[in-house]
């Protein structure tokens, strides 16, 4: 048997993932032909690295087909319910910082809070005959975070990219999304609400609560983990 | 040994049959069965209880009808079968599934019965409140519950009676079914929260929207420029007062029997007239609750009861509580929703009041004692 690890496929977060792992004395390294998902790793027996998509390794944990796996706290959030029983943070890996915000356009200068946006949806919903659209990905991580600032009237509207421009195409008024600059949001004439940090995020290695482990699985996460200092 | 599909399709069963009993002993109190399809389309739902539904009901889409809803529960296609053909007065009964997600409770159904009983009736109010209580309490028979009331109205009385702005009020109504919102709210109307230093910068600009960045979107400049306007109005006005303030708490905090709750408004009204009539009106329904039998002198009443999670009840409310299983949902509820006809009524509406009762915990419970 082998402990699986999860790590993402391609860009800088496979190149950073890499590299944190060596520091560690843990090489990992793409095989030959750049086509194939799969890799080697040195440093340390009983470990398969496996390449895929960083949005895809939530699902993978849960599913328990991965033992360890590398990636975003904001994806991990969103996609499991109840995560802290299906995955385990077991170490930050201190790159791929992002914040989940919400942002208006910067011309709203009576908006700087959720208790603003709240009172503009309310008139914006009497004056429009619709709910205020917030264009985000992140529908329950955005859900939750308003339901619990009590925010209402405002409706999510799905956006897969280029959120940012959706406000100026007018199929938003709002927008919920990563940033780690806030230059996207400047150039498109948006701003942050005051109190609209919804989770900071980062490239994050979990562990998986449901994979199947034997007894060597154990002492090779063990190991594992004392080499990454997270025991 | 039967094997587990056996014994969940018993189970099922079983349940089945009681929400068919319940439903049968409601329509021999006089109620019509309807039968509403599971699929209701989602703009409706939507609108009525905004995003939050999302995480409460399942959605699913199909490329003609576009975006459904598997019916969370049985009242929103009720009345709107009402107002659309509805004779008057009318009573209706129904049994069926409804669908929830529980991701935050995984432990919890997210697919269960439901046996339910509604009155559309303009007739008397208190009497139709106390037919519901009193029938969906008879139906529960002999199983060990605990019985929690309360009435939204009074507290929307209290919130129309405060001296302040007609917006500061329409605010705060809004917020009622969001405690912490109100709670805010209030507070900064009262002049007790701090004003965030952006407001003041706002305020204290004559011409906020001189070289601001570009418009974009659809909440343009007149509608920005209206908020403004409101914000500078409700910064001149004064702020709510202590005395009001605590009026409000004191309504919030009413919990006792009947009886006592009653005096204790009645109390309160001398310094808040405005609640009288609230409170005229839970009178007139404890004397009809005592009229059907009800042990009024035991019966709870909690002021801010029903302000979590009922958002669409706006007066008598109600809630049925297996006794020391604080791990259970409560195993039936109910409550009148006037506003909820005249939102889906177009135009028209009347007065209706209602409760639904859980028959697979019913039969969980009276299993387990």
């Amino acid at each position: 048997m082998t402990i699986k690890l999860g790590v993402p496929s391609k860009g800088r977060l496979m190149d950073k993932t890499f590299e944190w792992f060596a520091a560690r004395g843990i090489t990992l390294s793409r095989s030959a032909s750049e086509r194939e998902y799969a890799g080697a790793v040195d440093g340390i027996d009983n470990v398969e690295l496996v390449l895929l998509s960083a949005g895809e390794i939530p699902r993978e944990l849960a599913a328990g087909r991965i033992h360890l796996g590398v990636t975003g706290t904001d994806l991990v959030r969103e996609k499991l319910g109840q995560w802290d029983q299906q995955v385990e943070e077991l170490a930050e890996l201190g790159f791929g910082h992002a914040d989940l915000i919400i942002a208006v356009p910067a011309a709203w200068v009576d908006v700087d809070t959720l208790d603003d946006l709240d009172a503009a949806a309310a008139a914006f919903r009497k004056h429009h005959g619709f709910r205020l659209r917030i264009a985000t990905k992140y529908h329950r991580l955005v859900r939750d975070f308003l339901r619990t600032a009590g925010v209402a009237d405002y409706t999510l509207v799905d956006s897969q990219g280029a959120t940012e421009g959706t406000v100026k195409f007018e199929t938003a008024e709002a927008v919920a999304d990563i940033t780690s600059t806030g230059e996207t949001l400047r150039a498109n004439h948006l701003k942050l609400l005051q109190d609209g940090l919804i989770l900071r995020s980062q490239a994050t290695l979990y562990r998986s609560r449901a994979a199947e482990m034997s007894e060597v699985d154990r002492a090779t996460l063990k190991q594992l983990c004392h080499m990454i200092g997270a025991d | 040994m039967p094997d587990m599909a056996t014994k969940r399709t018993a189970v099922r069963t079983a349940i089945r049959d009681e929400a068919t009993r319940l439903r049968a002993l409601f329509e021999a109190a006089g109620a019509q069965v309807v039968d509403p399809p599971v699929l209701q389309p989602a703009d409706t739902l939507l609108d009525l209880y905004g995003e939050d539904i999302r995480a409460r009901a399942y959605v699913t889409s199909d490329a003609v009808r576009g975006e459904q809803m598997l019916r969370p529960d049985f009242t929103v296609p009720v009345v709107q079968m009402h107002m659309a053909h509805g004779a008057e007065p009318a009573r209706y009964t129904y049994a069926g599934e409804v669908f929830r997600r529980q991701e935050d409770f995984p432990d919890r159904a997210n697919e269960y019965f439901q046996t339910g009983y509604e009155v559309f009736d303009r007739t008397d109010p208190a009497a139709a409140d106390a037919e519901v209580f009193a029938l969906i309490r008879a139906a529960l028979g002999d199983v060990a519950l605990r019985a929690a009331t309360g009435d939204i109205g009074i507290l929307a009385a209290a919130v129309d009676g405060l001296d302040t702005t007609p917006v500061r009020k329409a605010a705060l109504r809004r917020h009622i079914w969001r405690p912490r919102r109100f709670r805010a709210l209030l507070d900064r109307y009262a002049g007790r929260a701090p004003v965030p230093e952006t407001r003041m910068a706002l305020l204290a600009s004559s011409d906020p929207l001189a070289d601001c960045a570009p418009f974009i979107g659809l909440r343009d400049r007149a509608e920005i420029a209206s908020r403004i306007a409101r914000l500078r109005d409700d910064a001149a006005a004064p702020p709510i007062s202590e005395n009001d303030v605590a009026l409000l708490d004191a309504i919030l905090n009413v919990r006792e029997t009947l009886p006592f709750a009653l005096e204790h408004l009645r109390d309160i009204s001398v310094d808040l007239p405005a609640i009288a009539s609230a409170v005229d009106r839970l009178e007139a329904r404890t004397t009809a609750l005592s009229a059907r039998g009800i042990d009024i002198e035991t019966l709870e009443f909690e002021a801010s009861y029903g302000r979590t999670s009922m958002e669409y009840y706006d007066g008598f409310v109600f809630g049925f509580y297996a006794e020391g299983r604080s791990d259970l949902p409560p195993v039936a509820t109910g409550g009148r929703y006037d506003a909820l006809t005249r939102v889906l009524g177009q135009g028209a509406e009347i007065p209706a009041v209602g409760g639904v009762i859980r028959p697979g915990l019913l039969l969980e419970l009276r299993a387990a004692s």
